[in-house]
């Protein structure tokens, strides 16, 4: 098993070296080849892998493979640790990412960065097959920041762009903030336990929740309460949950592919990831799992709200992903863990999905964002409708389709939770199913039904688009905007990952109420939700059946039907609701300010504090005051002390002579 | 009877003598030479008078040695003095402020 | 009061009478000569102190070679009394202060902490010259050998600080001599042969003649 599980971290690896040194040489062909076939063999391999795993009798894998370097009896090593969240994870990951390599083809075919964006994306893959695969804290590190530099380097892929650049540095910075809280997280947990190895901190699990630390006399802390919450912190700039989630809709700014499999099914999912690896810690801990729940909840509802008031049609999508990434940390929260990477999987699926299916909308527009320049659009692009419209009955939670089991799982988990905050967390978890159908098909009727506007596109056109068309290079503008299906490179992916998106529901037994994370995940009895919940299952049909006498089912069926009202049926009501809703709007529009308060704060104070320590800490304190101060202090002693220099030998006798007259003095005295 | 304290006594009016000597001679290089030269002559009347009281003749060795180095400062001293009139036409002390800082 | 008391007194009186009248006198030739008074004065102190030899050497190199220079210079150089006497006034009573303050610490300082009696004479036959060879040739050899060097440099030295270039000396410097060369010392001048017009005068006349000789006799 070792060759196979190297092969498959290694294989993207070659693809994105190959691709990325050697592009020039290979040519776009030689590019495309080479990091899908090292993709396809890594998602081949991982479905063996999966395969054994789950139906086969293959036990855990946990073995080191190299050991880096021994510093003070801490060993930092590169391992492996395979068990069923693994091997569901690769599988995602490979999946996501094949589909995602082979959509790029056709969405980038005239990016003359063509060879750079495929290596990008196999150092991805590459980089987030080491973080799932990971069996030290040391490796899941080298991973979170890999993905996180990926990541950078996409969202700033056409670097041309200021806003590119801007969107790239917000991600980034924003992810550092996480990523300070994920190493103090890391560097808690081995200062207590000496180890980096996963299977050596968790052992520790029960006794750390006894142990305090004292940050500062008086301020005494259960070591484990905060060694977590740091750890969720990096989760938090990771998987975007407020309020270090500013940087996932800007980074919308990278191409759509790169939507797709890095900021909607697998990179942000790694805090997710990582906060279920860590369940046997994190169970110890309630004040941990209290403030996930809230984070959560926070972010599920009031993200879908923002949703609601964008145009463009990424950014909808990218508030949708907010939402169920906190739609999936709730989950953690109310420790149904196992729900959560339920999500987690049924999400990729269905949101990257969405966001190909965006992605196509967006190549038959012409590179043209804005949802009110589209609509009935489902004439000119079938395949392209009818994926979305299964993606948008996944994200919203339709019986049958893949999110209605992952989310009737959450929030049934929450509502049976004794966590604190759970009640809090449930009422805004209900809301936000209701949001989510509503801008969920406000997008879908914008764009897909309703009267075509294709023809006024120009009057949304993005201030880049300039910049835009050199980097196409083609004469797309001229002519009529006639919208048409994209080619098959496309369709495909959207058709594969249709599938898994209706289908992957399905697994919900033994996923959720069978043993298939039994030896991943671990969950105190008291605190195990969908236990409780598991005690009435009688499968799939039975599940959805009581999901249809649920208040989230009809909550969805709201949305949905407010959504065809205001956007079919009486187009004209929103502008008016929005007229009366102004604050309200407003707010919304303006993200809540978190953008504007970081910018000024953060951003600004940052500014002022340099600003402020340039001019009196260096050009005052150290240039004036001691290096300048200096040489001035001893100009002015010595300009005084000069005068008694006359020259003149008399003097200097004078001085010798009192000098000896003070030295006998001192002898009579 | 003569005793130590004679000797001492007299060379330190001797060297007060010679420092009020060049307090009032400030300007005159040659009498401020010859007042260094009566400081020493105290200096050396102490080496005399303690090498005579101790009965031990180190003292004089001492001032042997004291003559000799101040035979060669007088000869040097007067051919800096010789060679700062020659240049600048003065010994006068008060003209002498090259090295004013 | 003992008949040595009475000397010790009197060429104390005559060394600081001496002393004072150095000090205070307007011509430093008078000076130097007060100044030889309290040199003879202080040997015969010295004499009394058994020191007979440093008396001597006292005499005989202060008073004979080293006073003589002074002297020399003094009379050599032209110097205005008048302006080196300024402030002499203006400065007396601060070396007044300055000296009996000394002369107080000095004597309070000597009469605090030291009384010693004389010891017993040297008998006749005791030769101080020898007695002071004997250690400074033994024990005080290479301090006695350093004062050697001394003195040669001290010699060196003031020959060469009073040494000067005299603007008339005809001497001639032989390193120059021996690099001389031959392009020092000819020049040779392109001549453009004569005219043909006129042969017979260009060989015939001098230089000054030759209407092409452009360099001229000089």
């Amino acid at each position: 098993m070792d060759t196979i599980y190297l092969l498959i971290v290694l294989a993207p690896l070659f693809g994105a070296i190959a691709a990325g040194l050697f592009g020039r040489q290979i040519g776009r062909a030689g590019a495309h080849t080479v990091t899908i076939l090292g993709v396809a063999v890594s998602f081949i391999l991982s479905l063996v892998v999966f395969w054994a795993h789950v139906f086969g009798d293959a036990g855990v894998y946990n073995e080191t493979l190299y050991t880096w370097l021994v510093s003070d009896g801490i060993q930092f090593e590169v391992g492996f640790l395979v068990d069923n969240l693994t091997a569901m994870m690769m599988l995602v990951v490979t999946f996501v990412s094949l589909m995602v390599h082979i959509y790029t083809i056709g969405y980038m075919k005239d990016d003359p960065g063509y060879q750079r964006f495929f290596a990008y994306i196999s150092l991805f893959t590459f980089s987030m097959l080491m973080l799932v695969m990971a069996n030290n804290f040391m490796q899941l590190f080298f991973g979170w920041e890999a993905v996180g530099l990926v990541s950078y380097l996409l969202i700033g892929f056409w670097y041309k762009r200021p806003t590119a650049t801007y969107a790239n540095m917000k991600a980034f910075i924003v992810n550092r903030v996480g990523d300070f809280g994920f190493l103090i997280g890391i560097a808690a947990l081995v200062f207590y336990t000496g180890s980096l190895n996963y299977t050596e901190v968790f052992a520790e699990g029960q006794s750390m929740s006894e142990a305090t630390i004292t940050i500062w006399p008086g301020w005494t802390f259960g070591l484990l309460d905060l060694a977590l919450i740091f750890l969720f912190i990096g989760a938090m700039g990771k998987s975007a949950q407020v309020p270090l989630h500013v940087w996932l809709p800007d980074s919308m700014e990278g191409p759509t592919p790169i939507s797709a499999l890095i900021h909607a099914a697998t990179m942000v999912t790694a805090g997710i990831f990582m906060v279920a690896r860590m369940s046997p810690l994190y169970e110890f801990s309630v004040a941990a799992l209290s403030f996930i729940l809230i984070i959560g909840a926070i972010t599920a509802f009031f993200m879908g709200l923002v949703g609601l008031v964008q145009n463009d049609i990424k950014r909808v999508v990218a508030y949708s992903t907010l939402s169920q990434l906190g739609y999936m940390t709730v989950a953690l929260g109310a420790s149904a863990y196992a729900a959560g990477l339920f999500h987690l999987m049924t999400h990729a699926f269905f949101k990257a999905l969405l966001f190909l299916a965006a992605g196509s909308v967006i190549i038959a527009m012409h590179h043209l964002q804005d949802m009110r320049a589209m609509g009935g659009l489902r004439r000119y692009m079938p395949i392209t409708y009818v994926t979305a419209l299964i993606g948008s009955l996944a994200l919203i939670g339709f019986p049958f389709f893949s999110g209605f089991f992952s989310k009737d799982a959450i929030i049934e988990a929450v509502g049976y939770s004794q966590t604190p905050g759970a009640t809090f967390a449930y009422w805004l978890v209900l809301a936000g199913v209701f949001v989510t159908a509503l801008y969920t098909f406000r997008m879908f009727f914008m764009v897909f039904h309703g009267e075509e506007r294709y023809d006024q596109a120009h009057k949304y056109m993005p201030d880049h688009g300039d910049e835009h068309d050199d980097e196409h290079g083609d004469d797309h503008h001229h002519g009529p905007l006639q919208p048409k299906e994209s080619p098959w490179v496309v369709t495909v992916p959207l058709i594969l990952l249709a599938i898994p998106s209706v289908v992957a529901g399905y697994f919900i037994g033994p996923m959720l109420f069978g043993d298939f994370f039994a030896n991943s995940l671990f969950v105190l009895p008291e605190q195990d939700v969908l236990a409780t919940k598991g005690e009435s299952y009688t499968g799939v049909l039975g599940f959805v059946l009581h999901g249809l006498m649920l208040p989230a089912f009809w909550l969805a069926m709201a949305g949905l039907a407010t959504a065809w009202y205001l956007y079919m049926k009486r187009p004209e009501l929103p502008g008016l609701i929005a007229e009366r809703l102004k604050l309200g709007v407003r707010i919304l529009e303006d993200k809540y300010g978190f953008d504007r308060f970081n910018d000024w704060f953060f951003a600004g104070g940052s500014v002022r504090l340099g600003r402020a320590l340039w001019r009196y800490g260096d050009a005052l304190i150290i240039d004036g005051l001691l290096v300048n101060g200096t040489a001035r202090s001893i100009g002015w002693i010595s300009s005084r002390v000069r005068h008694m220099q006359s020259g003149f030998l008399y003097h200097y006798a004078f001085v010798m002579i009192i000098g000896l007259l003070v030295l006998m003095f001192a002898f009579v005295i | 009877m003569i005793t130590l304290e004679h000797y001492l006594v007299l060379a330190a009016l001797l060297f007060s003598i010679s420092v009020a000597g060049i307090f009032l001679n400030r300007k005159n290089v040659i009498v401020l030479l010859m007042c260094i030269e009566l400081m020493m002559l105290a200096v050396n009347i102490n080496f005399i008078a303690f090498s005579f009281f101790l009965q031990d003749l180190a003292g004089q060795v001492f001032v042997f040695f004291i003559l000799t180095v101040a035979a060669a400062e007088a000869a040097i001293g007067l051919a800096i003095l010789v060679l700062l009139f020659r240049n600048r036409g003065t010994i006068n002390v008060q003209d002498m402020d090259a090295m004013k800082g | 009061m003992t008949f040595e008391l009475v000397l010790f007194y009197l060429f104390g009186a005559i060394l600081l009478g001496g002393a004072l009248a150095m000090i205070s006198v307007r011509n430093p030739v008078h000076a130097a000569l007060f100044l030889v008074l309290c040199f003879v004065a202080a040997a015969a102190l010295w004499l009394m102190a058994e020191a007979e030899f440093l008396g001597i050497v006292l005499v005989l190199v202060y008073v004979g070679a080293v006073m003589v220079l002074f002297l020399f210079v003094v009379m050599m150089l032209d110097i205005n009394l008048a302006k080196l006497r300024e402030g002499f006034t203006e400065y007396l009573p601060a070396g007044i202060v300055v000296a009996l303050a000394m002369a107080t610490v000095l004597v309070l300082v000597i009469t605090r902490y030291i009384t010693m009696d004389a010891p017993e004479r040297a008998g006749p036959e005791y030769s101080n010259t020898e007695a002071l060879g004997a250690i400074l040739y033994t024990e005080y050899v290479y301090p006695f050998e350093i004062a050697a060097v001394i003195l040669l440099v001290a010699i060196i030295a003031a020959i060469s600080l009073t040494q000067r270039k005299r603007p008339d000396n005809k001497s001639i410097d032989p390193g120059k001599q021996m690099a001389v060369s031959r392009e020092g010392r000819v020049r040779m001048v392109a001549m453009p042969s004569e005219k043909k017009k006129a042969p017979r005068r260009g060989a015939q006349g001098s230089g000054a003649n030759a209407p092409d000789s452009k360099d001229g006799s000089k």
